[in-house]
């Protein structure tokens, strides 16, 4: 698509480029006071054109020219910088102070505690479980996010089926994708209900006496709310595998067959290592993601029976919006913070890596 | 012997199809359940035996929504945030990756380093200090108030996304426009934009799904009801009265149609532009 649009811009190019040039020159000296505030004049050159500015010298340029140039990047990016810094920046600022602050927000003069907060928290009991259950949702859904997302992605993948099947099985497995969080909350709600339909068929082929409470006994809400998580996140992986299934060179294959590799030893010594670079950034942009999981949770279970599906993020709201105790909430925001910058860091140095 | 691998051939695919029936299953019937529970009456919800198909179909699910300006309200609120943050982004982040593909400048590596990580701040850090940012920014409340802050969590990836696409075209397509005396910003506008339109539509169905979706600065952000989005209306339905769940069956489905509907139009870039993009980041 890219190809041809390239191809059929570049076989107009020198009819289209000598039209722009006037155009241009317009369109800019009305940006440019916006833009950067430097007269318009200098800009209003080269219309009615003539072949010469096409080889026009860099050197004859005067230095506000040079400056302009070397402003303009900032330029274009200051509206990004300017919205990240005051709504991004400014806060993440905002909650670290908060972090070392007695009574923050409640009251207007708030005292400088130190480390105080951390250690509180440290203490709570119910931050470390968690701490804990934050782990396990993490840590079970990616792997099982990785485990689908390769087999389904694998399935649709074979040559062995219809392309219109594959069309069609594509379709029904990035479903959970497409649905917002809170329909994904009521519709698992719906589904796990005590009179609901899982109940109905484990209790009509017996594999249970009586109907589970899944997301409100204790033993099964984690289980449960790990469960929702996966079929919520897998399709993102399978997406990803499969475009990279689809960029592997044929002829990797070809020569693992002429070795006598059977179907399984390709996929670990053809597929997978050609995977790996895909692979690395889904799991850890998903860790990054999982671990910060507040909306399904809270859409749930909020957090319960008891402590049973507490993560950092639901623990964090709680401590803020129900208890008013800014200053440990932050302390906690400040871990989860870390935490996910501690992973962004070596998401960062691999995706760096990579180019 | 031809036979034979014939036959192999055979099992396999119906191994492969089992496969992938089971799969759909799993992927598919929460989904399917979804639909057919949107038109049932509320009592048969749960009934037992649940009946696929009800005997009593009803619309009145999705009645009670479009007779309620209350509920209609959520959603011309979600379609103007999700649309302008979508624009609003694209304008900003195309020009962030202009300067990101195009130039060379002090500082570039220092800022695409920490727009990679900004995609990592968890939101619920944001939040304690947001509502008092929001207050006296005096955007507490408004459209203004979620668009920017929508902004701030699709505007890393949309640069990255972009950045990504703009480099995949030759310098020399700009370049000429650019000795030719058109400036940077006229050759980013009517060069390299036409020819990315595909990969601005991937960031723009991103951008629009995050947004239609977003759920906790959506709640904490809006007080009144004229304020509140598609998912926080559904979760209100829960609340109010008793569970009346084929109605938010029936909001489900409908809150969830924009973004079928992208998915069905836009289906290659979903898949390909999307993944290339994050693979690319």
């Amino acid at each position: 698509m890219l190809h041809r649009l390239l191809g059929k811009l570049s076989s107009k190019k020198s009819k289209k480029v000598g039209v722009l040039r006037c155009e241009a020159g317009g369109s800019h000296s009305a940006a440019q006071p916006i833009l950067l505030g430097i007269s318009e004049k200098l800009m209003r050159r080269g219309c009615p054109v003539s072949a010469s500015s096409l080889l026009r010298d860099r050197r004859g340029t005067s230095s506000l020219t040079i400056l302009k140039k070397n402003l303009e990047p900032y330029a274009f990016i200051s509206p990004t910088i300017l919205l990240l810094v005051v709504l991004m920046v400014v806060p993440v600022g905002l909650v670290i102070k908060y972090s070392f602050y007695d009574n923050v927000i409640v009251n207007q003069f708030p005292k400088f505690v130190g480390l105080d907060n951390y250690f509180a928290i440290v203490k709570d009991e119910a931050f470390r479980i968690a701490l804990v259950n934050t782990s396990m949702l993490t840590v079970g859904s990616v792997l099982a996010h990785l485990l689908i997302g390769l087999s389904f992605a694998t399935l649709l993948n074979s040559g062995l089926i219809s392309n219109f099947s594959k069309a069609l099985f594509r379709m029904i497995y990035i479903l959970p994708w497409l649905f917002t969080v809170a329909i994904i909350a009521i519709l698992w709600r719906m589904i796990l209900n005590p009179n609901g339909v899982i109940n109905y068929i484990l209790t009509t082929v017996h594999l249970t006496g009586s109907p589970i409470e899944w997301l409100s006994n204790e033993k099964t809400a984690l289980l449960s709310v790990i469960f929702i998580n996966i079929w919520a996140g897998y399709p993102f992986y399978m997406t990803s595998i499969l475009a990279g299934l689809q960029g592997i060179p044929r002829d990797l294959y070809e020569a693992a067959t002429v070795d006598g590799a059977s179907a399984f030893q390709q996929f670990i010594n053809v597929t997978l290592p050609q995977l790996r670079p895909i692979i690395i950034s889904m799991t850890m942009l998903d860790l990054i993601w999982t671990s910060q999981q507040f909306a399904l949770i809270w859409m749930t279970t909020g957090g319960g029976p008891m402590t049973a599906t507490e993560m950092l993020g639901t623990y964090t709201y709680k401590l803020a919006f129900s208890q008013y105790q800014f200053s440990q909430a932050a302390t906690s925001a400040v871990v989860l913070f870390v935490l996910s910058m501690l992973l962004a860091f070596f998401y960062v140095r691999n995706q760096k890596a990579r180019d | 012997m031809a036979a034979q691998t014939k036959q192999k051939r055979l099992i396999s695919k119906i191994a492969v199809l089992i496969g992938l029936c089971l799969g759909a299953i799993f992927a598919g019937f929460p989904v399917f359940w979804m639909f057919l529970n949107s038109f049932k009456p509320n009592s048969e919800i749960f009934a037992f035996p649940p009946k696929i198909i009800s005997d009593n179909f009803t619309l009145a699910g999705y009645h009670e929504i479009f007779s309620n300006p209350e509920k209609i309200r959520f959603f011309t609120n979600s379609y103007v945030v999700s649309i302008s943050v979508t624009l609003l982004t694209l304008l900003v982040a195309i020009q962030a990756a202009y300067a990101f593909s195009r130039f060379d400048f002090p500082g570039k590596s220092t800022f695409n380093i920490v727009i990679l990580s900004l995609q990592a701040v968890p939101p619920i850090t944001l939040m304690i200090p947001y509502f008092g940012l929001m207050v006296t920014l005096k955007l507490y409340n408004t459209y203004q108030g979620l668009i920017l802050t929508y902004m701030v969590f699709t505007l890393p990836y949309a640069i990255i996304m972009m950045t990504g696409y703009f480099n995949t075209l030759p310098r020399e397509l700009d370049e000429a426009v650019k000795l030719d005396g058109g400036g940077a910003l006229a050759t980013l506008w009517r060069i390299l934009v036409p020819v990315s339109i595909p990969g601005i539509v991937s960031v723009g169905i991103y951008t629009f799904m995050i947004s239609w979706n977003e759920y906790l600065f959506a709640l904490t952000l809006t007080r009144t009801q004229e304020m509140r989005t598609v998912p926080i209306g559904i979760q209100l339905l829960m609340g109010q009265h008793s569970y009346e769940w084929n109605e938010m069956m029936a909001m489900s489905i409908l809150g969830s149609l924009p973004v079928l509907v992208l998915f069905l139009f836009f289906q290659r870039y979903f898949m390909g532009g999307l993944t290339s993009g994050a693979v690319k980041a």
